[in-house]
């Protein structure tokens, strides 16, 4: 019963979280880069809701904008990363011998790493700007799909069905496509629903640190940093985006939580799935 | 049972030169000239051939490679541009700092945790179990780079309870320790409190109330030992993962440790002390995850057996 009021209460604020960015134009009162030199560290109220920046952009219009930076390069990283993940686990799975072999060392090398930290050194070499921030993301992101499609595929690539296909005539791609894939969706889609939320923090992480989105692009992480050397006498600056990025993260969190119960899956930590 | 420590200890390697590898391709196989970024777009070109030169990239990728692992085995990681100083000399000074933040963070967030989880567990459904339930939640949603500030903000400028930033005495180690430990403490809550409750429901939990241990002893010596298992598992790759939020919180409170270092190192375009600080960083994870994998067979026997 819970589980399924999580579900509709992160579905209902993934939508309007979603609404709220696609409506920027029309819900802010000017543009996210919309400078008014002479209102600096403006306070919320008035014309301007959430307040003024430390140009005296509107902190309300940059907190909307910044939805689609946030969603936008969360959803790419979880997309690119499912799809590579899935594929790789799913060939390494049915395939079996050195093939799979080779994938699990590489994970396990992958996966002895801090993900931030790798994310953080990769987008340094590579500059700030959001599809590098969207590849950072995504080559650490596909281990934990890898390792669940895999996983899946394993259990049950032995299964009468699988050899009923097989005797069939049915191509491995078709097998694990057709047959196999489709057991593995729930577990997987529990586990990307916390790769967003996951991604939309690290997405913020590194905008903060300065090396995600580039100036003057309104990431949430990124106005968290600017607003900082002016939380004595503008806290808002700082308090709005991180509301906005909490409220993204308990959505998705509440879905995931949801979900999974409903679902009927178990993920240990490491986003590897538990035999139930 | 003694051999398994160093069973453990000897798979550490290939992970270990795995990590390396991992770093090396980084700066040698991606898009993108790390000389170029080093000294900019305006650089003579005569200065981007000496760096290149300094830096051993002029040679064969197999020749590179060599040398970078040779070199980091012996903890040489080159010379820091921004420093001036030997690369591990620079990390040294540093990473004793970091490691004081994170033990004071661990101890926080599981002399926190695990309480509340298991009293949130023995009491589910009561007000303490909704409040707790709640304030987890909070915890692993509410990103650090926001906490910190949030926190620096209110117990520092406003109150004026505690430094706002630095490292000295204990005062200086609460907020960062905090913020680094409030989104662990969430995620072990949770963890807690679900593994608790279902060592509860276990038959041995049951037959040692019905042999007449009190409530107490059968919560917190036959249910708490079987529900950690678990949670060590996590702990461990948590405390990893602090390892990397360490990053973010050494950054907003100025805790001079290996995590400010690395953001110092990139805004510096200092490339071997980037190099330098991801592979120490990468070591430490490593090592940290062995550990609580040992302590894991530790607590529970059966994992002990040799797979």
């Amino acid at each position: 019963m819970t589980s399924r009021l999580g579900v509709v209460a992160g579905v209902a604020g993934l939508i309007v979280i979603a609404l709220a960015g696609a409506a920027a134009p029309w819900l802010a009162p000017t543009g996210p880069y919309t400078p008014d030199l002479g209102a600096r560290l403006g306070a919320p109220g008035g014309a301007h809701l959430l307040g003024q920046d430390t140009l005296g952009r509107d902190v309300l219009a940059r907190v909307l904008y910044g939805t689609r930076i946030s969603l936008g390069v969360a959803t790419a990283a979880v997309g690119l990363s499912l799809a590579a993940g899935t594929v790789l686990g799913c060939v390494a799975g049915y395939a079996g011998g050195w093939v799979d072999e080779a994938l699990t060392r590489v994970i396990d090398v992958l996966l002895a790493f801090p993900g931030l930290l790798l994310a953080i050194a990769l987008a340094a070499v590579r500059g700030p700007s959001l599809p590098n921030v969207v590849l950072a993301l995504s080559v650490l992101g596909w281990t934990g799909y890898a390792r669940l499609a895999r996983a899946a595929v394993m259990s049950l690539r032995e299964r009468e069905f699988v050899a009923a296909a097989r005797a069939l005539g049915a191509r491995p791609v078709r097998i694990v496509a057709r047959h196999l894939l489709p057991l593995a969706g729930p577990v997987l889609l529990v586990q990307a629903t916390f790769g967003m939320a996951g991604a939309m923090v690290a997405e913020g992480s590194l905008s903060f640190l300065g090396v995600g989105a580039p100036p003057p692009l309104p990431s949430w992480g990124a106005m968290i940093d600017e607003g900082r050397p002016f939380l004595l006498v503008a806290p808002h600056l700082v308090v709005f985006p991180g509301l906005a990025l909490a409220l993204a993260v308990l959505a998705l969190q509440l879905l995931g939580d949801g979900l999974r119960d409903l679902l009927d899956v178990r993920l240990d930590g490491a986003g590897r799935m538990t035999p139930s | 049972m003694g051999t398994l420590p160093g069973r453990r200890l000897v798979l550490l390697l290939p992970t270990v030169l795995g990590v390396v590898t991992l770093v090396f391709a980084f700066l040698h196989l991606l898009p993108g000239d790390p000389v170029e970024i080093m000294l900019g777009d305006w650089a003579a070109p005569a200065d981007a051939v000496a760096l290149r030169r300094d830096l051993g990239l002029d040679r064969p990728l197999a020749a590179q490679y060599v040398r970078f692992v040779g070199h980091a085995a012996r903890g040489d990681f080159g010379q820091s541009i921004a420093f001036r100083a030997p690369v591990a000399r620079v990390i040294a000074d540093r990473y004793p700092a970091t490691v004081e933040l994170a033990i004071a963070a661990l101890l926080l967030a599981v002399g926190g945790a695990v309480p509340l989880g298991v009293l949130a567990a023995v009491w589910r459904g009561r007000a303490l179990d909704r409040i707790v339930r709640l304030a987890s939640l909070a915890g692993v949603c509410l990103p650090s780079f926001w906490l910190g500030p949030v926190l620096m903000f209110a117990f520092a400028m406003r109150l004026d309870w505690l430094p706002v930033s630095g490292r000295g005495g204990l005062a200086h180690l609460v907020l960062p320790a905090a913020t680094l430990a409030l989104g662990m403490g969430g995620i072990l809550v949770r963890l807690t409190r679900a593994s608790v409750l279902a060592a509860l429901g276990e038959d041995y939990v049951r037959t040692a109330r019905a042999k007449g241990a009190p409530r107490w002893r059968a919560v917190g010596v036959h249910a708490l030992r079987n529900a950690l298992v678990p949670v060590v598992t996590v702990l461990g790759l948590q405390a990893g993962a602090l390892l990397a939020g360490a990053v973010i919180t050494e950054t907003i409170f100025a805790w001079p440790g290996i995590g400010r270092l690395v953001v110092q190192a990139i805004q510096a375009r200092d490339y071997p002390l980037v190099q330098g600080c991801v592979l120490v960083i990468g070591v430490t994870y490593v090592a940290i995850n062995t550990a609580a994998d040992v302590l894991v067979r530790a607590i529970d026997p059966r994992l002990a057996e040799p797979a």
